[in-house]
């Protein structure tokens, strides 16, 4: 066990855990952050988006002893009102079935936006072709993604 | 909390007193964030006061808002919001003052609580019609004794009362505390389709706000102080059982309480239909963390041993019982293929005989054959099983994402031992169902887990876990056959199905009842390996194997696929064969009829395209695609779709356009890629990086969906649109590539691109 201090959606939290638990599982048990959410844990559905310092990151592959001084930001902490352009373009185009995966698809399509204001359908079929949703509602979410690009 | 819980619960459906704001709920800090705040206007839980319950869906606060309650399971078919829309649409109120809340299991209270078969919607339209309008009465009768006119005088406009010759007008909320007193009326009227102002408009998810913002909605995110984590170990393969097991080195792991075993259901027991599990004894590690878990887990050293053939008894509907066999054996999906070859050669169990097909296929001057095969599927929903549970010897109560909350009632009641009023189940958001969670052994074995180790604990299974654990689509096969004459008309039709270990034939669907001459058979091969219902379960290998072979038979007729379903329909309704045709020949054409202009099919411009046609009917409802393929990176893509829906009424347009493009985004990934094997009883499959699901590269560009318009009673959404994908995505790579599909997945055939 080992003491962490992480900057969390813009504040300063500890944790005393094991030096390999992943992000995710700190932000899910230890910080009461649930909304990354557990999927594959093998970076291979997306679910568990997060951002640090900006970039999505697979927290189920992050352990967060190499975390260092970087800004994470979670779902929960994207915006303090939960209106961030993008998730106001998920709202709009009600885009959830059953909503489990569109925590980390919102986190990545906000980390695509942000480096890539205006992505192409390639940019986008790429960057979010690590997030996968069994309800199939992709169609809307590239609609979300598109009616929030800046041409 | 308990107890008081469930006295609540069982409130009678008429008895009426007000409400403390939010008394039902439980005592846990994460429900309160999970409440439904609609997101078209403010109102919210915390603005619901001095609630007047009207009946169990219906209570009207002081400041006119409005709660409803959702009573069947949410799993992503948006039943949260397209029930209450019912509800509203006869009480006769502003939607933006609608607040949602998942009701309470409660079968005294509500009929049918069950997410499955897609008959939320279909199985309740009227009893919820009926409540809303209950509830509109009992208001107008309270707004009526108040003033001393006649209830007959009074009117409502969206939430306010009226009489218009004393000019007297009151709010909902006014007359909710009297109106609670009355009792519930008979004989309603109901709005006709002309007068509805929410049914059929397009409403927001209730829950959209919670979903984007990340709020803890789902099992997965239960939580309680004092919870500890299980996790189980269980059999790396089908046929195996624990043998024995040391847990000393998992033990001395961190974080780590107990280690044990639990014996799901002892062998005497009678399980219900759908108390199927894969397997009966585990190894449980329970800790204060699922990371510490996990890494313990891997610590313990388990042994395993073949398990040998089991004679289980189930208990049916109508209280029919029946055994079910399953066999010893490590099986492989080469051996499964072998078998079904064999059988596919001898005839089977007669599901259904028109006429005299023996003689039609012998006088036939052409005979067409082909066979269809598909593999196990995996569910794959995106949360993996999972359950809370807090259970002592005298009561139990679960929280989790559950289907068939009905069912494992009855299963936990039986197993504990406990009478039904000290069993509770509360029900959480479901990340996806598509039919797993109507199994919900893992509510018992959470149930059982926490009633060893004393304590509250949350069952989690891991992806892996979860995807080779079963309860798969079983594997089917289907031989077809159609006999022609010399002119190249059809005498007859033949299909013999079977599979692993549940066979895939519904033998009274088209296009029986179009034919003279109709032979359908059935045959299954008993399995270890567990199956269940996956979304539109048979219904989803049918439409791939009867429109395929529709497809090519058209072609071998010299007639357009398209015609010659509707020429058969045509016969089906003027002229049926037999008298138990479970489909609708005029609805079912009308969805063709829709789809052939909506797809432009019979356009110039349109036939140099690859245009493949499928149209199904399942859960009481028609659906077709035209799907068009093209080659892309060598590979089929699925670029336009062109969907069209018969269901009656839709009660949310743009939820139910996102229902069926949905369905076809999943149709073409289980088609194109799903894909479930075994070897030596070990699933050859078990997480993301093999199990291929569709994702955004493979999604069609456009996807248009089309509701044929009438005014009939709603039928089922969630599955129906999904069983023709399979068929329609078939018959579109034969018109890219030349290539007919026969085995699923389409792609291991690697299709190419054709001159």
């Amino acid at each position: 066990m080992a003491k962490y201090t992480l900057k969390i959606n813009g504040k300063n939290q500890t944790v005393d855990v094991d030096p390999a638990t992943p992000m995710l599982w700190v932000l899910r048990e230890h910080l009461n952050l649930p909304g990354t959410k557990y999927g594959c844990g093998v970076a291979a559905c997306g679910a568990c988006t997060i951002h640090v310092d900006g970039n999505a990151v697979r927290s189920c592959q992050l352990p967060v002893s190499s975390v260092k001084k970087q800004a994470i930001t979670t779902i929960e902490g994207l915006s303090p009102t939960g209106d961030h352009p993008v998730q106001r373009a998920w709202l709009e185009h009600d885009v959830a079935q059953c909503g489990y995966c569109q925590a980390g698809q919102i986190m990545s399509a906000v980390a695509l936006l942000k480096n890539n204001p205006n992505p192409s359908e390639e940019d986008i079929n790429g960057f979010m072709s690590g997030n996968i949703c069994r309800c199939g509602t992709y169609t809307r979410i590239k609609a979300a993604i598109k009616s929030v690009a800046k041409p | 909390m308990e107890n008081n819980q469930k006295n609540y619960n069982r409130r009678s459906f008429l008895k009426v007193s007000a409400l403390s704001g939010g008394g039902m709920m439980l005592g846990v800090s994460w429900l309160a964030a999970a409440n439904t705040k609609l997101t078209e206007l403010g109102a919210d839980l915390e603005a619901f006061q001095n609630g007047q319950t009207l009946n169990a869906y219906v209570q009207i606060g002081s400041d006119n808002i409005v709660k409803i309650m959702c009573h069947n399971p949410e799993f992503g078919q948006n039943v949260k919001t397209s029930l209450p829309m019912i509800v509203a649409e006869e009480l006769d109120v502003d939607w933006k003052d609608v607040i949602v809340e998942q009701a309470p299991y409660d079968t005294k209270l509500y009929p049918r609580q069950f997410t499955g078969g897609s008959q939320s919607v279909r199985s309740t339209w009227r009893p919820l019609r009926n409540a809303g309008a209950a509830a509109r009465d009992m208001l107008r009768s309270a707004a009526a004794q108040t003033w001393n006119v006649p209830q007959e005088e009074v009117t409502t406009k969206v939430g306010v009362l009226h009489h218009e010759k004393s000019g007297k007008s009151a709010k909902y909320g006014e007359m909710a505390a009297k109106a609670a007193t009355l009792t519930v009326p008979k004989d309603l009227k109901l709005k006709s389709a002309a007068e509805r102002k929410i049914v059929s408009t397009s409403r927001k998810n209730v829950d959209g706000k919670s979903i984007v913002t990340g709020k803890p909605m789902f099992g997965m995110d239960y939580q309680k102080p004092g919870m500890l984590i299980a996790m189980m170990v269980q059999p790396p393969a089908f046929g195996l059982k624990l043998k024995s097991y040391d847990a000393s080195e998992a033990l001395k792991m961190p974080g780590i309480k107990q280690v044990f075993t639990i014996e799901v259901f002892p062998d005497s027991m009678e399980r219900g239909g759908f108390d199927t599990r894969t397997f009966n004894e585990f190894v449980v590690v329970v800790g204060y963390n699922t990371w510490e878990v996990m890494n313990a887990r891997k610590k313990v050293k388990a042994e395993w041993e073949k398990a040998p053939e089991k004679k289980e008894i189930f208990g049916g509907f109508g209280g029919q019982k029946n055994e079910r066999i399953t066999p010893a054996g490590l099986e492989s999906t080469s051996e499964h293929l072998v078998k079904m070859k064999e059988m596919v050669k001898q005839s089977a169990r007669v599901l259904r005989k028109d006429g005299d097909p023996e003689a039609a296929f012998k006088n036939a001057a052409q005979v067409i054959e082909r066979t269809y095969n598909a593999p196990f599927l995996a569910h794959n929903t995106m949360e993996p099983m999972n359950c809370f549970a807090e259970v002592t010897d005298s009561q139990a109560f679960v929280a989790g994402p559950v289907q068939a909350p009905e069912f494992v009632e009855q299963t936990l009641i039986k197993r504990l031992g406990l009478p039904a009023d000290k069993v509770d189940i509360h029900l959480t958001r479901m990340g996806g169902g598509f039919g797993r969670r109507a199994y919900a052994h893992y509510m018992v074995e959470a149930a059982l887990i926490s009633r060893q180790a004393k304590a509250p604990i949350k069952l989690v299974y891991s992806r892996e876990d979860d995807m080779t654990y079963g309860i798969y689509r079983p594997m089917y096969t289907a031989t077809y056959r159609a006999a022609l004459d010399a002119n190249k008309k059809l005498l007859a039709f033949h299909v013999i199905g079977g599979g692993i270990p549940e066979n895939p034939v519904h033998a009274n669907r088209f296009p029986a009842g179009a034919l003279d001459n109709y032979l359908a058979e059935g045959w299954e091969i008993p399995s270890n390996v567990t199956i269940g219902a996956f979304r539109a379960p048979r219904s989803n290998f049918n439409a791939a194997a009867e429109q395929s072979f529709m497809d090519e038979l058209a072609e071998a007729m010299g007639k357009d696929p398209m015609d010659l379903r509707l020429e058969l329909l045509e016969r089906a309704k003027t002229n049926p064969v037999g008298k138990n045709n479970d489909y609708d020949p005029d609805r079912y054409a009308g969805v063709l009829k829709l789809l052939r202009e909506k797809s432009g099919w019979d356009k110039p411009e349109n036939k140099g395209k690859n245009l493949g046609l499928a149209a199904y009917f399942c859960h009481n409802s028609y659906a077709g695609h035209v799907i068009e393929m093209k080659i892309k990176d060598g590979q089929p893509y699925a670029e336009s779709v062109v969907s069209a829906i018969d269901c009656g009424v839709v009660i949310n347009p743009d939820a139910a356009k996102n229902m069926v493009e949905g369905a076809v985004i999943d149709g073409i990934g289980c088609a194109l890629y799903g894909n479930m094997s075994f070897k030596n009883g070990k699933p050859e499959h078990n997480n993301f990086n093999t199990y291929r699901m569709i994702r955004m590269p493979e999604i069609p560009k456009r996807i248009d969906v089309h509701f044929v318009q009438n005014d009939i009673d709603p039928t089922g959404l969630g599955e129906p649109p999904f069983p023709p994908v399979f068929g329609a995505l078939a018959n579109a790579i034969y018109r890219a590539t030349g290539k007919r599909q026969y085995n699923q997945p389409y792609l291991q055939e690697e299709p190419k691109t054709q001159g």
